[in-house]
């Protein structure tokens, strides 16, 4: 065991500049190359131009860019400690958008911070991540038999889950389950336990279906007949379908799609950019950015299994998670696999506070990476 | 060591198994694309680039308005106008300028063309030009080359068949702005009216539908090459009116060139028969925009023709609002109908001298000959000894002062001050202030629409709202028949000592109101006149021998009556306001008289759907809905 034989690094020989040494800068350089590729997209959204997107959202992503490297190089355990604070933040958030946020698209999500609206349900998984991530931080296998311990954990996920689907974003919600899930299965809760709550969940979903929206079930039924309603909640989906067959294998080429450009193609700088780009450049195109992203989740999952203590490890367990299920639900609502649900393509798409608070994300996912050996007890396992 | 390794153990087979899962997912979201992409692509790229489907949204005709017998009060009409489909056209400037060059195109009409290319879906047509004569039609189809993206269609257009005698309650209809769009996006469609006054406004919702569809395939250039489906829109529902719109004219026709407003209702269910007000508008100028000239022409009439002054005109009630006054004093114990009040024709309360409108002063007066009389001191009097609050809660009850359910939105409730109100303000209420309430000058406000609710609710006793809307797509409304509506709970003792003094007015030798008295066998009519002064007279000026009629027509007194009949078996309760007409009894009157002859004569409410000589329109009507006439 090579990793275990590394010496754990004590805080006297970890200075600033060690610390920059440690940042996987291959992953900056990724991340650069799809914000790139962003602003290219928006670019051609604008018909050719840099306003209004892209030169607003590449000063983002340079904005992003500094935030993210500063919290690299925050130490991890300062974070670890942070979790519960910045937890306890994110569901007053939740709370304070229920109660006075504004309403967009018949959901309230949005609050106004630094007159920028935001997302607080954003914010809330980074937070929960931490959060649970603290929790197990400690738990030995044998301790994650216990079910009464996994209680504490199970209420932490649902607080914010049951806030988010009030707005109602149901999209966001099962995103925020299904990232608190996959922490829980990363800290070891035995597969039996993890059949029964899958189980459960099957069992309840039809029940679940009367209660939701209106809007939201029109999704569905749209998703499942989207010639029903060829100019409502459909139009989107045969919209995209349309661009994306008509880009074919090669693409129409750089600028050159029509369906975008004569504005069939609706919100195609936000939640349908990627359609816009596979338009242009064809299932190729589409293929490598699928590509770039895989590199990308994958990147953050070896640093996870690359880092040395249980916190950070189920930390990037769960910001990875978060931004695959960002990608997953995103281009499978545009190819018209899952019902549309508003969101975004992580760093493409045109959007400020959503850029803002995925760099978040990246960079305590680059604080795990640079503090991967640092000395990290749970106050149990190592004497 | 050993239990640590075991945890890293499992997190690291667990992440492995995620990675997996991931891997998958991606993979299969790329199998997905492939699938879109180049299996079906083809037949995809063949929509996109050949044949596209486009789809246009037809807008659903407007409900009609009806009135109680079925005459169409607002309708629609073909309207035939030229569309712009952006997508059709590679150069729009220059589409239209071709455009303008045969049919006039003015310059506001070039700029909104221009705001709404920014705003909608390309493939969203845009009115270029409505109300096009057959000479323009012919004139684009021969220039169709030169006007790609052009298309002539044929809409609906609202009219008003009755024009100016029921704008104030049909209100009209406007193009829809940007916030109305945001609402509801069937508003960005072509011919797409929205109610903006009146009940055109009230029921916009019903009257709107739904939008149909039609899809069509077109070529590369926007040929249409067929209609794949079509979806019919379904119209708005048609409303049915309680108004009588014979009844409504005749009783405008009155009202002369006065600036006046008359109220007919049915006295046992609120029903509201007639509304005028003179001078009125005509509310089809809205549908295609008012011109500046028009507009100022409008505005600046002295006698506000855009105003509804039955239910939005605030007047001081004058003496019609002694009957309030009474039935306070009633109920509250403070009076008995026999208690009588000396009259010399003043009441002096401390340094203030209050006068009677007779100089000479009526004598001895108890309830039946103040309000025969109308004499001030009786109900200076009562007033003072009932107060200020309890004066206020009568009217409250009787519909004055008070929210109605009028379906006329801008409707005013008027206003009934209160020791409270005054309060507020930081000054005492003083008696003085009750004592002229109780001739209603002062600080009260009310609107006629409010008056004939009183006048209704002391004729039938019951509590009804005046309300406009008889059936909604025939299905009649509740509110139609009497027993819809609560008893207003004062002593049957009350109402019938004012009633009394009411007929009294009219029908009793020396009355104040005589010009009122019907000639008709069998039927007499009960009623109060009042003069409302809009501003005060000063010692001086009565001293050197005021007389209303020499002063500027905007400062005389405003003259009303109202009055129901048959005073037997009360039936129709009417409130009329005659502005700066001086005397009640003089001015409004004769005018309450003649309306009433007409209502009597045509007894709108007894008389069953569809008997009136209405030819043209037949309106769906539930079975055993005659019952309830």
């Amino acid at each position: 065991m090579s990793v275990g034989e590394r010496r754990l690094i004590r805080e006297a020989s970890f200075g600033l500049t060690n610390k920059l040494w440690q940042v996987s800068w291959f992953y900056v350089l990724l991340l650069c190359a799809l914000a790139a590729v962003g602003y290219a997209a928006l670019y051609s959204a604008a018909g050719g131009s840099p306003e209004p997107y892209a030169a607003k959202q590449i000063l983002r992503f340079a904005f992003g860019l500094m935030l993210m490297l500063s919290i690299a190089l925050v130490d991890i355990r300062f974070i670890a400690k942070m979790s519960w604070v910045a937890y306890a933040g994110g569901v007053v958030l939740l709370i304070l958008v229920l109660k006075m946020g504004h309403t967009g698209k018949g959901a309230q999500r949005w609050l106004d911070l630094g007159g920028m609206p935001w997302q607080p349900s954003e914010l809330m998984k980074i937070a929960l991540v931490l959060a649970l991530a603290h929790w197990f931080h400690k738990a030995s296998w044998e301790r994650m038999g216990n079910p009464l311990f996994l209680i504490p954990p199970a209420i932490a996920v649902l607080v914010p889950v049951g806030l988010i689907l009030k707005e109602p974003n149901l999209g966001t919600a099962v995103i925020t389950a299904v990232v608190g899930g996959t922490i829980f299965l990363g800290a070891g809760m035995r597969w039996w336990k993890v059949a029964l709550i899958v189980g459960l969940i099957a069992l309840c979903a039809p029940l679940a279906y009367n209660h939701l929206h209106d809007y939201q079930r029109a999704r569905i039924t749209t998703f499942l007949h989207p010639e029903s309603d060829p100019l409502g909640a459909g139009y989107n989906i045969i919209q995209s379908k349309i661009a994306l067959g008509s880009g074919g294998m090669w693409g129409k080429g750089y600028l050159q799609g029509t369906q975008g450009h004569l504005n069939f193609l609706p919100e195609k700088q936000t939640d349908f950019i990627f359609t816009m780009l596979a338009e242009e450049f064809g299932l190729v195109g589409g293929l490598a950015l699928l590509g770039l992203l895989l590199f990308i989740i994958l990147g953050g999952m070896f640093m996870a299994l690359r880092c040395r203590h249980q916190y950070g490890r189920l930390v990037a367990l769960g910001i990875s998670m978060n931004f695959f299920m960002y990608v997953v639900v995103n281009i499978a609502m545009v190819t018209g696999a899952i019902p549309v649900g508003g969101v975004p393509l992580p760093l493409v798409s045109y959007g400020g506070t959503a850029m803002i608070t995925v760099m978040i994300g990246m960079g305590i996912l680059m604080s795990v990476h640079v503090h991967r050996d640092v000395e990290f007890s749970d106050g149990r396992d190592e004497g | 060591m050993k239990r640590e390794n075991k945890r890293t153990g499992v997190f690291t087979r667990r992440a492995l198994l995620v990675g997996g899962a991931q891997i998958a997912a991606l993979g299969a979201l790329g199998a997905k694309l492939y699938q879109v992409q180049v299996v079906e692509g083809a037949r995809y790229s063949t929509l996109a680039e050949t044949n596209r489907i486009s789809a246009r949204l037809i807008a659903p005709p407007r409900g009609r308005l009806l009135d109680r017998f079925g005459n169409v009060v607002a309708g629609n009409k073909l309207n035939w106008r030229a569309l712009l489909i952006a997508e059709q056209t590679g150069d729009v400037d220059a589409t239209l300028d071709n455009f303008a060059q045969i049919v006039e195109l003015a310059d506001h009409d070039r700029a909104r063309i221009e705001r709404e290319l920014r705003r909608h879906r390309r493939f969203i047509p845009l009115t270029v030009r409505e109300f096009l004569s057959w000479n323009d039609m012919a004139a684009i189809e021969t220039n169709a080359p030169d006007l790609p993206g052009i298309v002539v269609d044929v809409g609906t257009t609202r009219i008003y068949p009755l024009g100016p005698s029921l704008a104030h309650i049909v209100g009209y209809v406007a193009p829809p702005n940007e916030a109305d769009v945001a609402e509801d996006t069937m508003f960005a469609l072509p011919g797409m009216r929205i109610g903006r006054a009146g009940v055109e406004k009230f029921h916009d919702v019903n009257l709107r539908g739904h939008a149909g569809a039609v899809q069509l395939e077109v070529n590369a250039v926007g040929r249409v090459i067929r209609e794949l489906d079509r979806q019919e829109g379904t119209q708005g529902h048609d409303i049915q009116l309680t108004i009588d719109t014979g009844l409504q004219k005749a009783v405008l026709d009155r009202l002369g060139d006065e600036s006046a407003s008359a109220v007919v209702m049915d006295a046992r269910n609120g029903e509201v028969l007639a509304m005028s007000t003179n001078p009125s508008f005509d509310p089809s100028l809205f549908n295609s925009g008012v011109s500046q000239a028009q507009w100022l022409e409008w505005t600046k009439n002295k006698k506000a023709p855009l105003i509804n002054k039955a239910a939005s005109g605030l007047y001081a009630p004058g003496s019609t609002f002694k009957m309030v006054v009474a039935m306070a004093g009633l109920e509250a114990r403070a009076i008995s109908p026999y208690d009588s009040v000396q009259c010399p024709g003043y009441l002096d309360f401390g340094d203030r001298r209050f006068h009677c409108w007779s100089k000479y002063g009526h004598g001895s007066m108890n309830l039946r000959d103040g309000l025969k009389n109308s004499c001030d001191v009786y109900f200076f009097e009562v007033a003072r000894r009932t107060g200020i609050d309890r004066i206020a809660a009568m009217a409250n009850r009787f519909g004055l002062a008070t929210k109605l359910d009028i379906e006329l939105p801008g409707t005013r409730t008027g206003f009934m001050p209160t020791r409270e109100w005054r309060m507020k303000q930081g000054k005492a209420w003083n008696i003085g202030d009750t004592i002229v309430s109780g001739i209603g000058q002062g600080y009260m406000q009310l609107t006629p629409l409010s008056l004939a609710t009183m006048v209704s609710r002391i004729a039938t006793g019951r509590a009804v709202q005046p309300h406009l809307t008889r059936s909604v797509s025939g299905v009649l409304q509740k509110g139609a028949k009497a027993e819809d509506w609560p008893l207003i709970g004062v002593a049957d003792k009350s109402l019938h000592a004012i009633r009394e003094g009411m007929w009294a007015v009219v029908n009793e030798a020396g009355g104040s109101g005589p010009l009122a008295r019907l000639d008709m066998p069998g039927i007499q009519l009960a009623g109060k006149t009042g003069s409302a002064q809009v501003r005060n007279v000063s010692r001086e000026q009565r001293e050197n021998g005021y007389k209303s009629d020499n002063l500027a027509w905007e400062l005389r007194p405003n003259a009303l009556f109202v009055a129901y009949a048959p005073y037997d078996n009360p039936r129709y309760a009417m409130a009329l306001v005659v502005e700066h007409g001086n005397a009640g009894a003089a001015a409004a009157a004769p005018l309450a008289r003649d309306i009433m002859t007409d209502v009597l004569n045509r007894d709108p409410a007894g008389r069953r759907e569809g008997s009136q000589q209405v030819a043209s329109v037949t309106v769906p009507m539930p079975p055993g809905l005659g019952k309830n006439q």
